[in-house]
């Protein structure tokens, strides 16, 4: 039972962040169309600079805001500077460039930050929190379960509760009724953008301390398992992207803990496929297309 | 439809003729074939030997291992200096494989064919090396000093030109879980493990000692998930005194500060894979690294005390030809590569041929710079078969004078024998 | 290459001739190349056959698979395998070739056809999220099953030498490039019939507009199912290819990475194009070594060259990727087609209009918009 309640606390902060930065995917799938493969290498573009203000000012505070306000700038430049001459005919054009920019932006941070891992710090005791006898979250682990929850509360408020929100959700479902009605269609597209980078800029941020440290390939794996997880719960669904982040996540942390740390990726798969099967647009997918 | 079709096989054909064309281009030789393999000296002219390697620069698992060739560069470019080796300046082409075996391939077939070295030295990773292994033994390159513990570069008689340089997995694995006996007779002992042949390795190791089910509990992790929080607390639960790790750098790292968070301050014994303090340190930050790894012991069988003369000479070494970078156990282990590669070439003799070069190996005669005799022999192509035991106190990490050997299944306390610097560090000068 | 190569001949006919006369000509270039450069066409020939199927899968049928590594692996497994169980029943020499060529085939077919029965299940990015997936899994199944799979170290198999006959005259990398041309050139013609056939017509549909293919009576599913198929058949082949060439076959060759570099080579050859996919194969293999050399041409110091070595070539692709897909959305050969039709256009001194259709789907094959080259039309009949 101790063991039990173990593993779901640590599968839980962890599936926290799969979930902030499958929402980030979300996000730009609603704005956009586009899954965005290369959400995974902006964000960690961010966390350099977050890294290099850390070090800069010796507040981990600083680098926690300008990481927030660099993948704000990243996803604003992305979208003006290339996203913008994806041809639009295709749904596989941006998906292809936003392949290219990964290569680019991991590439180009190679060359100048080479390949060493840099570690991170976080301000947080390092005891842990004791349950019923049991250490189960770290300080930290629930830091992030906070601002995972604060964010997507704050996104939740601002998508339906404020006139930026709405103009918002309905330039991405329909750009020309919207554009008629007076919404500044491109200028939404480029705030979703914002947002989404800015999300994944949070969530890359608050993992990168709980692995080996920061280089170009750190968020791979997240941006892989980030992906599964709006697959599993929709695309179009934040909800989906909570739910199924804490279900990965705690899947993951048990698999790894029953079965073995091999056997989670071939688990992740097997979800994925028979979820897939049973709903094919995601647990929460709402609308289906038209058939024949 | 045909029309486009047809313009369509224009352009194959088009494509097929450039890409020809372009290959064509740059091809030169065909291929000298009945040669006598014990004449063959390929990369050796005059006053030059040229040597290769395949490392991980770039990607994921690059972290941690891109300075050992740079140190063995700087090490060559040191003998170099100094008039070479028989008069004869080593040139050592590092090739990039990010690890990726297919990678290695590649780069493998470039040096042997296209640069025509004389060796491959140190090529880094089992799952890299493994898929050269018998290409080269098939082209009977000499394939010196595998940078890995596996046990399958001592294999003589299916893969006479290869020669290991670690202590392999089963020798370290074995080393540590003695001196945890020996230590702590009574101790929980564990052991948190790649889930390759790496982990495979070191419990065999282990259980040489406890037995079989020696071990109370043994967790696995995957490179692939940077997360182990879940094996660090089935080890907890397991009350583990004594951890055994057959980890690499970063997860050695990632272990001891995972435990750290859960409050778990068990023994850590690491394999000398991950067991480098300055490159911990690089992990776990200067400010927490001090106070985690008080009491950290892992093996070592290279001469990496502090306030060594070998160290002495390689510092001054890093500082003069890496540009100074930054001093650590991959610093050491590149330049003791270049060291027992230097002393191999030089017992070559004058005219180096290809099977001289492993002949002066296999001849046993070689003395490398360990703190232990090399294992090299007809029957034998392992490096060392002992290691020493190190420990960390106060932020400094040394041999503390306890030294195993594995002497078939069984392992022995041995008196270490280290290596005299003579020659200014460079073979074959007086 | 304007006057075509014999004009009588028209279709398949004529497809297969020109197969047949590339497949010569790039078995007569090998006698002029060094081993190096046979082991790298080798390369180029193993890759030409996952991008061919690859690009028809893309290109024509509408699917992403990010998993045609896993595809490519499941044929170099099953071709390691076999080949190491005949070798163990005393079998050798071609037969052992055969026999576990088709095994892989067979193999990284039925993986495809179950991703198939997925994909017609499934939207563009579900199905992407499932071959991802599928990717990501590959290392974690090759332990878990270490057993059969050897795990990271993956399976080795014993050495093909050069036949008797054949031994005095060629070298063995020469030898291993004519294999995998022979197996690359048949797999390849099969999907450029295909391609060109009744089928490729059909993934065209379904690609344009499912519903409406499906009105007019195409079994979209089926369609999508078959062409999953027909790409991991040829994805297994250049598998088996790449074992047979490297003797070896380890889940750290195939990883996301290099999935996303097959769908590099596609696009940037350009999409639904087989002449694109063997542009696509070449650059894959010879950018990166073109870039090592010449950074090695400079005298960096080792830090610098480290650092660049491996992260330049990567840039490069990268931006080439995004370059090409803004610019030129019908990759390099797409972009060398329409110079050559506007070549052609000027020597006919036509007055048609300059303006190239802003080629829609890169999709689609750049369809001419004017019926300028060939006035007879193979279009099978519904």
């Amino acid at each position: 039972m101790d063991r039990l309640l173990f593993l779901l606390a640590t599968g839980l902060a962890r599936g926290a962040i799969f979930a902030l930065f499958a929402l980030s995917l979300v996000l730009i799938w609603r704005a956009a169309r586009i899954v965005n493969f290369a959400q995974g290498a902006m964000a960690v573009v961010a966390v350099y600079v977050a890294f290099a203000v850390t070090g800069l000012t010796g507040s981990y505070w600083a680098g926690f805001a300008s990481a927030i306000v660099a993948g704000a700038a990243i996803g604003f430049a992305v979208e003006r500077g290339v996203m913008r001459f994806a041809p639009h005919d295709s749904p596989l054009s941006g998906v292809i460039i936003a392949i290219g920019l990964v290569m680019v932006l991991q590439s180009a941070l190679g060359i100048l930050f080479g390949a060493t891992v840099r570690p991170m710090e976080v301000p947080f005791d390092e005891r842990p929190i004791v349950i019923a006898g049991v250490p189960v979250l770290s300080p930290y682990d629930l830091f992030v379960l906070v601002v995972a929850v604060a964010v997507m509360a704050a996104l939740g408020v601002l998508f339906t509760r404020t006139s930026l929100g709405l103009q918002l959700r309905a330039s991405a479902f329909a750009p020309e009724v919207s554009r008629l009605l007076g919404v500044r269609v491109s200028r939404m597209l480029t705030i979703g953008w914002m947002l989404s980078a800015a999300v994944a800029a949070l969530a890359a941020l608050l993992l990168v301390p709980t692995e080996l440290g920061l280089s170009p390939h750190s968020t791979d794996v997240l941006f892989v398992y980030a992906f599964t997880v709006a697959v599993v719960g929709g695309l179009d669904s934040p909800p989906g992207a909570l739910l199924g982040g804490l279900v990965v996540g705690v899947l993951m942390s048990l698999v790894t803990g029953y079965l073995g740390a091999t056997v989670a990726p071939i688990a992740v798969l097997v979800l994925l496929v028979v979820v897939l099967l049973v709903r094919p647009g995601g647990i929460f997918s709402a609308r289906q297309v038209r058939q024949a | 439809m045909s029309q486009h079709t047809a313009t369509h096989r224009r352009t194959v054909a088009a494509t097929a003729a450039a890409a020809a064309a372009l290959l064509a281009f740059t091809a030169c030789s065909t291929p000298s074939t009945g040669t006598d393999p014990a004449e063959a000296a390929p990369g050796v002219t005059d006053d030059t030997v040229t040597i290769g390697t395949h490392q991980p620069l770039t990607g994921p698992a690059a972290a941690g291992y891109s300075s050992i060739s740079a140190a063995t560069q700087a090490y060559f470019d040191y003998v170099n200096e100094n008039g070479g080796i028989n008069g004869r300046a080593i040139e050592y082409l590092v090739k990039d494989d990010g690890y990726n075996p297919a990678t290695t391939q590649t780069v493998v077939r470039e040096l042997v064919q296209e640069d025509e070295v004389f060796a491959i030295l140190n090529g880094l990773g089992t799952p890299t090396h493994t898929s050269v292994l018998d290409y080269l033994n098939q082209n009977e390159v000499p394939d010196l000093f595998v940078a890995s513990g596996s046990t399958s570069w001592n294999q003589p008689d299916k893969y006479p030109f290869t020669f290991a340089f670690n202590a392999d997995y089963v020798v370290e694995g074995a080393a540590l879980a003695q001196y945890a006996v020996d230590e702590s007779p009574d101790a929980v002992v564990c052991l948190l493990g790649q889930d390759d042949d790496f982990g495979d390795e070191v419990v065999e190791g282990a259980e040489l000692v406890l037995g079989e089910g020696g071990l109370a509990e043994v967790q696995r992790y995957s490179v692939s998930n940077q997360d182990v929080t879940a094996q660090i607390g089935a080890m907890q639960a397991a009350g583990c005194e004594v951890n055994l790790l057959a980890t690499v750098n970063g997860f050695t790292a990632l272990a001891v500060g995972t435990a750290a968070k859960l409050g778990y301050f068990p023994k850590w014994f690491s394999s000398s894979s991950g067991g480098d303090y300055p490159t911990l340190v690089g992990f776990l930050g200067e400010d927490l690294a001090p106070k985690l790894l008080q009491g950290f012991t892992s093996t070592n069988y290279l001469p990496f005390s502090p306030d060594g003369e070998w160290t002495a000479l390689f510092r001054q070494i890093n500082d003069e030809y890496n540009d100074g970078a930054p001093f650590d156990g991959n610093t050491v282990y590149g330049m003791s590569v270049g060291y027992l590669f230097a002393e191999a070439l030089a017992a070559a003799g004058d005219d180096p041929t290809r099977q001289g070069l492993v002949d002066a190996i296999s001849s046993g005669d070689l003395v490398g710079n360990g703190i232990l005799p090399l294992s090299f022999g007809s029957d034998s192509h392992a490096a060392y078969l002992g290691v020493g035991i190190t420990t960390v106190d106060q932020g400094v990490q040394d041999f503390v004078g306890t030294t195993y050997a594995l002497e078939g299944d069984e392992v022995a306390t041995v008196e270490a024998e280290p290596v005299p610097l003579e020659g200014e560090g460079i073979p074959g000068a007086e | 290459m304007s006057p075509r190569i014999l004009p009588g001949l028209t279709g398949t006919p004529r497809l297969l001739v020109t197969a047949a006369a590339l497949t010569v000509l790039a078995i007569g270039g090998t006698f002029l190349l060094d081993p190096y450069r046979n082991y790298q066409l080798a390369l180029v020939a193993a890759y030409f056959c996952a991008t061919a199927g690859l690009t028809l899968l893309i290109g024509l049928s509408g699917q992403l698979s990010l998993g045609h590594a896993a595809l490519m692996a499941a044929g170099g497994y099953g071709y390691a395998l076999t080949a190491n169980a005949l070798t163990e029943s005393g079998i050798d020499g071609v037969p052992r070739f055969l026999v576990s060529l088709v095994v892989a085939v067979v193999a990284a077919g039925l993986l495809g056809l179950l991703l198939g029965l997925a994909g017609a299940r499934l939207s563009g990015p579900y199905l992407a999220g499932v071959t991802l997936a599928l990717v990501i899994a590959l290392p974690a199944i090759t332990s878990v099953f270490s057993g059969v799979f050897r795990g990271d170290q993956g399976v080795q198999i014993a050495y093909d030498g050069v036949p008797e006959a054949l031994r005095l005259i060629i070298a063995v990398e020469q030898w291993q490039a004519w294999v995998a041309i022979l197996v690359t050139a048949i797999v390849v013609t099969g999907l450029a019939v295909i391609r060109r056939g009744r089928l490729g017509l059909r993934m065209r549909a379904v690609h344009g507009d499912e519903t409406s293919a499906r009105l007019n009576g195409v079994p979209a599913g089926r369609v999508k199912v078959a062409a999953f198929t027909a790409s991991a058949v040829s994805a297994g082949a250049g598998g088996a290819i790449l074992c047979f060439v490297t003797q070896s076959v380890s889940p750290g060759a195939y990883t996301l990475a290099f999935s996303l570099l097959l769908v590099v080579a596609v696009v940037v050859g350009g999409l639904g194009s087989i002449g694109g996919a063997a542009v696509g194969a070449v650059v894959v293999v010879l950018l990166p070594w073109l870039i090592g050399t010449a950074i090695g041409a400079f005298d960096l110091p080792t830090e610098l060259e480290q650092r660049l070595s491996g992260n330049l070539g990567v840039l490069v692709f990268g931006a080439l990727l995004i370059v090409v897909t803004a610019v030129w959305p019908g990759g390099l050969a797409g972009a060398l087609r329409r110079r050559r039709r506007r070549e052609n256009r000027m020597l006919r001194a036509d007055q048609m209009p300059p303006a190239e259709p802003r080629d829609s789907r890169p999709a689609e094959p750049a369809i001419p918009a004017s019926p300028a080259s060939h006035p007879i039309s193979t279009e099978p009949e519904r």
